[in-house]
């Protein structure tokens, strides 16, 4: 240890420095150093650091054929990447100068349509080489040495040390005796680790409030109509058929919940037709209305099947029959599709009676409360 | 410290000057020759966490790329890119900019396809790695704490995977966005508060591609880039495991090292993973958004597959049965919660505690450093085994709808088929696994034994054939081996213990004089004679013993 003087308002008096940072310098004179060759300065590092170099095998002999072609080899490699990534570089920045354009058109063919695959394989196969060169180069020029370090267990010493400094300072605070700065404490931790998440009370949204997921953009007299706004009448589609509708409300056609299949039935499905009990009367004549939006998670029930009256969605594969009120018939969805009660207005266009009588879509845990 | 020109050792060329001032600075010579010299085992499966690595630094540079153009934001606009067919269309800001990513920015397709690409890499890696920790062991003390740290960043990735995909805003992530949001809401008790805190009000709202884009390129790499300093400093300070070999124990490491054969080949990796996603990026389509159209609620596209990794999600939301709880007061558990929020988190729970439920089950609580193979720990191999089965049914299921229309099976049939298999297959799987590794080690034993078959067949005096087996070490008076098995691979074969001499090198024509070959040979004590000669199996293989550790060709011999 080297001595400080530290007297009030002295700058240090004689200030020697203590030993050199790190390795054993009392131990090597920088004149036995200097002495060494490189080979054994390396070893001495390496045995110091607990490592030791237990076999060697010398990279090939200088001026060997086994050398001459390792280094043609990789030469050649890395002269390839270079020549890869240069002409990445002429494609990229050449085309729609002295290449043809690079933009995609609609046909997607020709030079457009190359560009890309140009690049990325001449990027790609730059960056492969190099890698390939590197691992080459290791594999066919350098020694290969095989080392062995030892691992060491916790030393008793430092862990004896380091705990009688923090034990130490914990008597000393006196936390244990002292309830009063305990308790406070504990108090003052829970009170500042609210308040630094209190900010996120702002992403909290009542979701009850208006009941935003029971209710839809349909209420009574809004007309069905396709995706270009256009309104339906009866009698518009064949038997059997299925036409997606959206209310006629601003932004209807993107309303989340509001897209509703509307479904001509043909006639033996008419006679077919099982009706949810005391949802008997929600069609009109041979038609029906169900939500699109399916029961299970949410996606859009797509395949209509017209022969076993199915609808599937494409997500989980979840089955509904029409001629039975939508209700599922094979897969996870749990419950029929809700079913829009459907009118005709007085100009003879199909106008919804009111709202879907459940929520639509996925179920959750207070659905059936409102 | 002062130095004079004069100095024994002083530097004398510009470099070593240079060096000399910056460690008159930095003090910095002694951390760097302990890092250079840093001792790093040699086998190909520890470079599976190191290409998860390198692919994450693909995805941080792409995904900045990316950020320059992207619009986060739900507004909506008529696309007037250069894409005709879709020109007019409304649409989001996000789909919209992407689009012009893809077609108006020079070289942004290429980007965004490379994104994709070491996306999926860098869960593929992750997961590959993760088996082979699982499988050798190499979570045990003291190394749980980098085992949990490493299923945390798995479940990470999963959600920058998810986020990532949501982000362009076409059909196939809307349709994704849409499950989200109803898994979301399947919550018991607090499913719509957690819906509403996250899209802001209900599905789907003005808010989610915003938040999700701040989550995918800042919170969640931020959280993971902490996650990997952290997994790296453990791994440096508790050093790696490495497989049992000649003169490898449980105090030291045997291999290459940190500088320069380390070095030079984790930088030659560091542009395999690179050059890989751009080749991929380039030549591979992924994700082509333009064909997907914007999305729209009401439109779905069929056979809508997610990437990989979310892909058991699918499958076992599938295979679950409508199973709605309704509970007194006119509550409702969804069926899907079970599938997705509870089988998710209980397999990722499990994941997580395996060291520690191992551990109770064993009583094995002491340090390991050495890795065991599969087949010598049956029950674990079985159980992992077990698990992979399961996965592999959901994930299968994931996909039934391609699989029956391709193979013109019944849906509904695939779907039984997946149900019972999921409950079916596990425990078979785990039996047929654990059968694997009892013949496995009894073979090894077999070989210890008795020797390797040498396939030279002799006629005995009294006219019995018997085939010739070579012994791998010193045998007692029945000529049984009297080697214990160390857990290393026993050699099966002859020319894994040198019984063929080492082939001449050239591809067209050889590069060396063969009879030079076999003089070098002879001279190094290679090949079958010399092997049996001088054999160290008697040491602890301690390189103070005398032991010789392992180099890749040499014969390889049981440890201890
Ligand atoms: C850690 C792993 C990451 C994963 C697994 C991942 C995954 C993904 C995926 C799958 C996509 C969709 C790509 C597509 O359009 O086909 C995506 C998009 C995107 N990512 Fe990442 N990403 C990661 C990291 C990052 C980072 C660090 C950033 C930025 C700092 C970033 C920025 C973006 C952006 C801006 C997009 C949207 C661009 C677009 O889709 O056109 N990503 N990501
Ligand atoms: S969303 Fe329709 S079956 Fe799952």
């Amino acid at each position: 240890m080297n001595t400080h003087d530290t007297r009030p308002g002295s700058t240090g008096g004689a200030d020697t420095p203590g030993p050199l940072h790190g390795g054993p310098d009392e131990d090597y004179t920088p004149e036995q150093l200097a002495a060494m060759s490189l080979d054994e300065l390396d070893r001495l590092g390496a045995r110091y650091d607990g490592v030791e170099i237990m076999h060697v095998e010398p990279g090939p002999e200088p001026g060997s054929p086994l050398e001459k072609r390792a280094v043609r080899q990789i030469g050649t490699v890395f002269t390839l990447a270079g020549l890869c990534a240069f002409a990445s570089v002429v494609i990229y920045a050449g085309s729609g100068w002295f290449l043809p354009t690079w933009q995609w058109s609609v046909s997607e063919s020709g030079w457009s349509a190359i560009f890309t695959p140009l690049v990325g394989a001449l990027f790609g196969a730059a960056m492969i080489l190099v890698g390939v060169g590197l691992v080459l180069y290791t594999k066919k020029l350098l020694p290969h040495e095989t080392a062995v370090q030892d691992k060491h267990d916790a030393s008793a010493f430092d862990r004896a040390t380091a705990g009688a400094t923090l034990v130490r300072t914990a008597h000393n605070s006196g936390l244990a005796r002292r309830k009063l700065i305990t308790r406070s404490l504990a108090f003052m931790g829970g009170g500042l680790g609210l308040m630094l998440i209190m900010p996120l009370g702002g992403l909290i949204k009542n979701p009850n409030t208006g009941d935003p997921l029971g209710t839809t953009p349909w209420k009574q007299g809004v007309r069905l109509t396709r995706l270009d706004g256009s309104p339906i009448r009866p009698g518009d589609q064949e038997p059997g058929s299925l036409e997606t509708v959206f209310p006629a409300v601003p932004g209807g056609n993107r309303a989340a919940n509001a897209a509703t299949m509307l479904i001509r039935l043909r006639p033996e499905q008419v006679a077919a037709n099982r009706p949810r009990p005391g949802q008997g009367n929600l069609g009109y004549g041979d038609y029906v209305a169900y939500s699109k939006i399916c029961t299970h998670a949410g996606c859009p029930v797509s395949l209509y099947e017209q022969e076993t009256s199915r609808i599937l969605c494409p997500c989980h594969q979840s089955q509904f029959d029409v001629t039975q009120g939508a209700k599922p018939v094979f897969g996870p969805a749990s419950r029929p599709l809700p079913q829009l009660p459907i009118t005709v207005d007085a100009s003879g266009y199909f106008v919804a009676r009111s709202d879907y009588l459940e929520a639509v879509g996925p179920t959750y845990w207070n659905r059936r409360r409102i | 410290m002062a130095r004079t020109a004069t100095a024994p050792g002083a530097p004398t060329t510009k470099l070593g000057t240079t060096a000399a001032e910056l460690d008159d600075r930095l003090v910095i010579s002694g951390w760097l020759r302990r890092t250079m010299n840093k001792v790093y085992p040699d086998h190909w499966s520890f470079l599976l966490g190191e290409i998860a690595l390198y692919s994450f630094i693909v995805l941080l540079l792409s995904g900045t790329y990316l950020t320059l153009f992207f619009d986060a934001s739900m507004r909506e606009v008529a696309y007037a890119g250069s894409y005709a067919p879709l020109r007019g269309v409304e649409m989001s800001a996000a789909y919209d900019s992407a689009l012009r990513l893809s077609f108006d920015v020079r070289g942004g397709l290429f980007m965004r396809q490379l994104h994709h690409w070491a996306a999926l890499l860098f869960v593929s890696s992750i997961v590959v790695h993760l088996l082979r920790i699982f499988f050798t062991g190499a979570f045990r003390r003291p190394r749980e704490t980098n085992w949990t740290i490493g299923v945390v960043m798995l479940v990470l990735a999963l959600l920058m995977g998810v986020t990532g995909y949501s982000l362009p805003d076409d059909l196939l992530s809307g349709t994704g966005l849409r499950i989200i949001s109803a898994i979301l809401l399947s919550i018991p008790v607090v499913g719509t508060w957690v819906h509403f805190a996250i899209f802001n009000g209900p599905y789907v709202g003005e808010s989610i591609i915003g938040r999700f884009y701040i989550a995918h390129v800042l919170l969640i790499p931020a959280i993971l880039l902490a996650l990997i300093a952290l997994h790296l400093i453990i791994l440096v300070k508790q050093k790696h495991t490495q497989f049992p070999g000649p003169g490898r124990t449980e105090h030291n490491v045997v291999g290459n090292r940190l500088f320069p054969t380390f070095a030079a080949k984790a930088t030659g990796l560091v542009f395999l993973v690179f050059g890989v996603s751009a080749a991929l990026g380039g030549l591979v389509q992924i994700n082509p958004i333009w064909l997907w159209g914007p999305y729209n609620p009401a439109q779905v596209s069929s056979a809508s597959q997610p990437d990989w990794y979310i892909g058991f999600l699918d499958g076992s939301t599938r295979l679950f049965p409508a199973w709605d709880m309704n509970l007194p007061g006119n509550y409702t558990i969804p069926a899907l919660f079970w599938p997705t929020v509870v089988i998710a988190g209980a397999m990722f729970t499990v994941l997580a505690l395996y060291p520690v439920i191992e551990r109770k089950l064993t009583g094995d609580t002491a340090s390991h450093h050495l890795l065991q193979r599969p087949r010598d720990v049956p029950v674990r191999t079985a159980l992992g085994a077990m698990a992979l089965t399961f996965y592999t049914v959901l994930w299968i299921s994931g996909g039934n709808d391609v699989i029956a229309l391709k193979f013109d099976i019944s849906l509904n049939a695939m779907t039984w088929v997946g149900r019972i298999g999921m409950i079916v297959l596990p425990p078979i799987a785990y039996v047929i696994a654990y059968r694997i590794c009892l013949g496995l080690q009894q073979h090894d034993r077999e070989v210890l034994e008795h020797g390797i078959e040498t396939g030279v067949i002799r006629r005995l005096p009294n006219g019995e054939f018997i085939e010739v087996h070579q012994p791998l070490g010193p045998v007692d008076e029945h000529g049984h081996g009297e080697l214990a098995y160390g857990g290393a691979p026993v050699p099966k074969k002859m020319n894994q213990i040198g019984g063929a001499r080492r082939a001449i090198r050239g591809f067209f024509s050889p590069t060396e004089n063969p009879a030079q070959v076999e003089l070098e040979q002879r001279a190094e004590d290679r090949g079958l004679a010399a092997a049996e000669g001088d054999r160290e199996l008697t040491s602890s293989g301690r390189p103070s013993e005398g032991g010789r550790p392992s180099d890749g060709g040499r014969p390889q011999e049981p440890r201890d």
